[in-house]
């Protein structure tokens, strides 16, 4: 009995262990402010698994609620589901209850959690960061173009790459990752069919855990490089850290997504491998919204592509200075229609 | 009065490592440097108006269940000694199962629930099975295989939501995901109930499926304590020697405690897809009850009345999640906290269990110092 007892401690610590590292610090919260200026407006925002501080998607939305705090003068409450998932209904809820609005989900696993309880309160205003169209009036839906941002990222890796070998490490294998890769083989396939391209995914189906696998992202990265591949594009949220170190450990490069990497990693080491970042303007998204529901007018559900620099890249860093002129050049015959870039393979 | 008194013996603590674990608690959020007294009333804060109230009572509810039936899944292996590590993996196989056959089929509605339900227990024991029969054929220790196959379950279930079971309407851009169970196969729900006892309805389905995991608490607890099975588990447990001396063939005893722990896995995506996701996706799949049962068996101490207890404080604290994050308390707190509380609960117990064996033998030494000493030593 008491074998059992010592292997079951060490079991539940383990558990408890990895619950709390998937959801570390996720740091201030409802941080409010008076700004004393323009609006009483009082957002409320829920994050994805991860929080803040995930230094990529999460961050993006709450760099936009910053910059609303600061440019229009609105309080707003943020909270982070368990580490499960399991309550972002009830944070949807709390927000509502709380008499926030809009209320923000950030993210595409918001789907049904959003629907009900957009049900729930229809006099709220609700909106939802990715996914699919609401059948709910008071649900608008942001999306953003992620693979003609992607595209422009195979674009960018098919110039930079030596060995004519790329790879792409992506979070899991649902619809979303499944966009941002094949934008980014349209891409690649664009400048040099020739090119290989490694396809590899840290986690089965749509499950989550490949988005907080930084572990798993560097064995994998280290593989590839191993192999030969120089440039990596890493679709992958908080997991995306392990490519870049396996990068700055083979002296090779990565590429980053939803915030400006180079800028948000915070290890000098790593900046020094992070090519570009397919942006995605979540940020944007989030502040617009705001300020015109702060204007009184009704908000609308947006696709956000790259004619609107809903989706881009970035330059931090300059490692792709010699090739912004082909860049952008792909990014204008992509608005004009001239290439079209398939959200699946 | 006897009575009474074992049972304040028997809880006692258990209160006191209750009492420690908030200490502990409130010093760590004096160290983030929030109020604890103001957590405290966070946690207890179940909203201001009475909709809220009986809202925050229904998500305290629907989070029970299933750890509950986790935890009693784990306390099956437990007590004699084998960690299923693996109720993680065969909750999920068996909550895909139970989705697909539910919405291939249309059965009137007792029945229909009842084969979902029987679908569920017997995926689960099959995906436990597996492990069990390594151990007794090849002796493979069930901690590691079973840990492995959670693995393997996760991407087994991703190709049976994409491939056998797979909605063939899903829309543009929706990830994956079973075809929906018909009316006759969801499980009604408790909201009705709170109007009877004078509640206010809750706006939200309360999972009618806590009331078969009282049932199945109940069964369990009966054929634990009265059983010739439970007796031979304890037995098994207590002294695998003595059980084979006496006739109790331990591999038997692997291949049925495994059977029954992974049936009992089976049912703890149950609440959940029965009562509202009435379908398996993975984005809405609620993952990692099974790790989370290992903690609420261990500190339910492997009873079923000790493990629903535990799974009511876990969902508790869970529950106050949001409100704790209103009040600038980071999320991650209620982790810490539940693992402030089991580690504490096991702490004070051994501390109880030394001092009590202690007092024991000085009394025995008392009464005739030579021949008692080695009988208590044990």
């Amino acid at each position: 009995m008491r074998r059992v007892l010592k292997y079951a401690v060490g079991a539940a610590g383990l558990a408890l262990l990895l619950g709390a590292c998937a959801s570390d610090d996720d740091g201030d919260n409802g941080t409010t402010s008076d700004n004393g200026a323009a609006s009483d407006l009082s957002v409320g925002l829920a994050f994805d698994i991860g929080g803040r501080g995930d230094r990529s998607f999460n961050d993006a939305a709450a760099a936009g609620l910053e910059r609303a705090r600061d440019e229009l003068g609105v309080d707003f409450q943020e909270l982070s589901p368990n580490p499960d998932g399991s309550n972002r209904g009830e944070l949807l809820r709390e927000l509502a209850d709380a008499g926030r609005e809009p209320i923000f989900g950030i993210g595409y696993a918001f789907i049904e959690d959003m629907d009900t309880a957009a049900g729930e309160y229809p006099d709220v205003q609700f909106i939802r960061i990715d996914g699919i169209p609401s059948d709910h009036d008071n649900v608008a839906v942001m999306t953003f173009a992620d693979h003609e941002g992607s595209f422009l990222m195979g674009v960018a890796a098919a110039l930079k790459t030596e060995s004519g070998q790329v790879g792409i490490i992506g979070g899991n294998e649902g619809a979303v990752i499944n966009a941002f890769a094949a934008g980014f083989k349209q891409g690649v396939e664009a400048v040099d069919p020739s090119i290989e391209i490694a396809d590899q995914r840290l986690a089965a189906g749509e499950d989550a855990s490949g988005f907080r696998d930084a572990a798993g992202a560097r064995v994998a990265a280290e593989a590839m490089y191993d192999r030969g591949i120089d440039v990596i594009y890493t679709p992958a949220g908080d997991s995306n850290v392990g490519t870049f170190q396996a990068a700055a450990d083979a002296g090779k490069w990565a590429i980053g997504t939803d915030s400006d990497q180079y800028e948000t990693v915070g290890d000098p080491e790593l900046q020094e491998v992070i090519l570009t970042s397919m942006l995605k303007r979540v940020d944007v998204a989030v502040f617009d919204s705001i300020a015109a529901f702060a204007d009184g007018e009704d908000i609308v559900s947006h696709a956000y592509d790259l004619s609107d620099d809903g989706v881009g890249y970035t330059t931090s860093g300059g490692f792709i200075d010699d090739i912004v002129d082909e860049l952008d050049d792909y990014k204008q015959r992509i608005v004009d229609g001239e290439i079209e870039v398939s959200p699946t393979e | 009065m006897t009575r009474l008194l074992g049972w304040w013996r028997r809880m006692a603590p258990t209160l006191v490592a209750l009492g420690v674990a908030l200490v502990i608690t409130a010093l760590f959020i004096l160290i983030i440097g929030e109020n604890p007294l103001r957590a405290l009333a966070a946690l207890f804060d179940f909203g201001e108006t009475s909709v809220a109230q009986a809202n925050s009572i229904g998500v305290w509810i629907n989070r029970a269940a299933p750890l509950f039936l986790a935890g009693l899944a784990v306390s099956i292996g437990f007590r004699m000694g084998l960690f299923n590590i693996g109720v993680e993996g065969q909750y999920r196989i068996a909550t895909v199962v139970a989705a697909g056959v539910g919405a291939a089929l249309v059965l009137p509605a007792p029945l229909h629930v009842l084969v979902i339900v029987v679908a569920a227990m017997a995926a689960g024991a099959v995906y436990a099975a597996i492990p069990a029969v390594l151990k007794v054929t090849r002796g493979v220790s069930e901690v590691i295989s079973t840990i492995m196959l959670n693995s393997i379950a996760i991407a087994l279930a991703a190709w049976m939501v994409r491939v056998p079971f797979v909605d063939p309407d899903l829309g543009p851009g929706e990830n994956v995901a079973t075809r929906r169970i018909a009316e006759s196969g969801q499980f009604p729900g408790l909201n009705e109930l709170f109007g009877v006892i004078g509640l206010e309805e809750p706006r939200r389905p309360v999972h009618g499926f806590v009331v078969v995991a009282i049932v199945v608490g109940i069964v369990m607890a009966i054929v634990l304590s009265r059983s010739r099975f439970g007796f031979e588990l304890r037995a098994t447990g207590l002294n695998p020697f003595a059980a084979t001396a006496n006739g109790i063939s331990s591999k038997a005893m692997i291949i049925k405690a495994m059977l029954v722990s992974g049936a009992l896995a089976g049912l703890v995506g149950l609440p959940d897809l029965l009562g509202s996701a009435h379908r398996f996706q993975a984005d809405s799949f609620v993952s990692g009850y099974g790790f989370t049962g290992i903690a609420v068996a261990l500190l339910g101490r492997n009873k079923p009345v000790g493990i629903a207890l535990a799974a009511l404080l876990f969902a508790f604290l869970d529950r106050a999640g949001p409100s704790l994050q209103s009040e600038g308390i980071p999320p991650a707190a209620v982790i810490i906290m539940q693992g402030i509380v089991v580690l504490s609960v096991l702490v004070v117990d051994e501390v109880a269990r030394r001092g009590m064996l202690r007092r024991e033998e000085r009394r025995a030494r008392a009464q005739d110092p030579a021949t008692v000493t080695e009988e208590v030593a044990r």
